[in-house]
């Protein structure tokens, strides 16, 4: 028993590398980067001045319309994600958890492929398709009468952002399809049987039945959505550049903390506004995970079977 | 069983909607992949053709062989993503049997603090990470973003595997203790190979997102000994933004490594997701 007492050094050995790791590079650079949010450079010394990195990012309008401008459009592009990607990949999913329903599997991969292509070759790619010197957007358009439609879409201010947001929504939308593909499986057939025996089949048996029970997974979706849209980068940087054309009409908070912290053109790079910037999209992030852990999960029903 | 739901005609609508959205999202790479072979010419006249004999062209191929380094990039991110994924696995392991395995002060709230960082993007760190690899004189190597990433992916594999890890049978762990294996053997050799599949799921998870990253690539190492070959195509592109042939063949060769890990770890990826590894 006197071992017992024995500090157990094996289990500080499994866990030292992981937690050494994650310390170090994961955990200490946010809080330093919210710590370095209080400096600023002042004639080449790292001086302390409070709050003064966030006074200036929402009092000075030069910071705070920029500002503003990259929150909105983020908010923007996180709507068209939950309105356009989520229902689409539900409705997939849907058709797809359908138990006599052949080559699903081929379906399943095939639609998920573009969420394994890097933004780089998704920007490029849709980048050359909608460029009107290649033409492959006007002449398909005019191939079904509605060449009309047809405007260089992302190079107009008031079309880019969303154009540009349904792209990454083609992008991923096999990740919500999937893990509400996997949530349907799971649904017991005696369930559903016990609801074609009320009557309830077909259409109303997915609102009736089904999506109550999936509810849990699209709350993960519409969060795990939410993290991502808004420390997104790598679309808007691709495709528009860091200045976030055309007018900043694309930017989002990816794309100017980047500007800011590392500079472009004629402006300076600076890591303290950058991490004032860093330090307001963590807030952001903490309070919509904290809405969905405190306000959504907590309320909803989880069934077992 | 109802007649709704072996009604033929919703059969048909059900396949022609995802054919149309199988269609919708393979058409861009399609597009793509075939006018990457063929000459300037072709590539605008007839856009949606197949090449033929006539529009067969690799020039585009050769542009990108002479002109960009490829095989350096796509040797760096290998590198990078075969480092990384091991150090994920093996620490992210080692923490998970810890906190399944044994009962210890602070358990629970050690197993909190590696979570934290499934929600949280470690980008927002990335200010105080330059400076810190710019210190330690890790910036512009690869093991910049090997760090990077094994943090990134740690917080996820712990949770998964400590799961994984509490189903595997005490008895068996038990009669490993008697016959006087030391914790570690016990770890290595009998709950390791138990929990493969899991680790396999944590692999595949962790792959995509690692080859496809361009933020950290950018930031921590743009040289050119060290980029990866998201950030090299996409710094390629730019440059040779006007010469189409080219802009296709770096695109098609930068799909091409990411498709066939596709094509091989599908089924794996797709298991993993619909075994609910992910809740």
């Amino acid at each position: 028993m006197a071992k017992r007492q024995a500090i157990r050094w094996h289990i500080a050995v499994f866990l030292a590398p992981a937690v050494l790791v994650y310390t170090a590079v994961m955990i200490y650079p946010l809080f330093n980067t919210m710590r370095l949010a209080l400096f600023a450079e002042i004639d080449h010394q790292r001086v302390y001045v409070g709050l003064r990195n966030f006074s200036t990012l929402f009092g000075q309008a030069v910071w705070s319309d920029a500002f503003w401008n990259a929150l909105g459009n983020n908010f923007w592009f996180f709507l068209i994600h939950m309105l356009v990607q989520n229902p689409i990949g539900i409705a997939l999913a849907a058709i797809l958890s359908h138990k006599r329903l052949r080559f699903a599997a081929f379906y399943r991969s095939a639609i998920f492929i573009p969420a394994i292509l890097s933004f780089v070759i998704v920007g490029f790619a849709w980048k050359l398709i909608l460029s009107p010197i290649w033409g492959i957007a006007p002449s398909m358009l005019d191939a079904v009468g509605l060449k009309s439609l047809f405007a260089p879409w992302l190079g107009k201010e008031e079309y880019a952002l969303t154009t540009l947001a349904l792209i990454s929504v083609w992008q991923f939308v096999g990740i919500p399809m999937m893990l509400i593909y996997a949530a349907l499986l799971q649904i017991p057939e005696e369930v559903l049987e016990a609801g074609e025996c009320d009557g309830i089949t077909g259409m109303s048996a997915f609102w009736k039945i089904k999506l109550p029970l999936i509810l849990p997974s699209i709350g993960i979706i519409s969060v795990l959505t939410f993290v991502g849209n808004f420390n997104a980068f790598d679309l808007i940087y691709s495709a528009q550049g860091a200045l976030a054309g055309p007018n900043f009409s694309t930017d989002i908070l990816g794309t100017f903390m980047y500007r800011t912290f590392f500079g472009f053109q004629l402006q300076l790079g600076d890591p303290h506004m950058g991490s004032a910037i860093a330090t307001a999209m963590f807030a952001i992030i903490l309070i919509g995970v904290c809405i969905y852990l405190f306000g959504i999960q907590t309320r909803m029903r989880r069934y077992q079977f | 069983m109802s007649k709704a739901r072996r009604n033929p005609v919703n059969m048909i609508a059900a396949h022609a909607i995802l054919i149309t959205y199988t269609l919708i999202a393979l058409f861009p790479v399609f597009v793509i992949l075939i006018n990457s072979f063929k000459n300037r010419k072709s590539i605008f006249r007839e856009p949606l053709a197949l090449p033929d004999a006539d529009s067969f062209s690799l020039v585009g191929y050769q542009t990108v062989l002479k002109q960009g380094d490829f095989f350096l990039y796509f040797q760096n991110s290998m590198i990078v993503t075969v480092v990384s994924l091991f150090l994920v696995l093996l620490f992210g392991a080692m923490a998970a049997f810890a906190l399944a395995e044994y009962r210890f002060k602070g358990n629970t709230l050690m197993g909190l603090y590696l979570a934290l960082g499934i929600m949280i993007p470690i980008r927002i760190g990335t200010v105080a990470i330059l400076e810190m690899m710019v210190q330690t004189g890790l910036v512009n190597t690869l093991w910049a973003l090997i760090l990077v990433y094994t943090a990134q992916g740690l917080p996820l594999a712990v949770f998964i595997l400590s799961e994984f890890m509490r189903q595997v049978s005490d008895d068996l762990k038990d009669a490993g203790r008697i016959d006087g294996l030391s914790e570690y053997t016990i770890f290595f050799r009998l709950v390791l190979p138990l929990v493969r599949p899991a680790m396999a799921t944590v692999a595949v998870f962790n792959m995509i997102p690692i080859w496809n990253d361009l933020w950290f690539p950018l930031i921590l190492a743009p040289a050119e000994e060290s980029k990866t070959l998201t950030l090299g195509s996409q710094v390629f592109i730019g440059q040779f933004v006007t010469d189409w042939n080219a802009v296709l063949s770096a695109l098609s060769m930068a799909i091409l490594p990411v498709m066939i890990l596709y094509v091989i770890f599908s089924r794996q990826l797709i298991r993993g997701i619909t075994s609910g590894a992910v809740k």
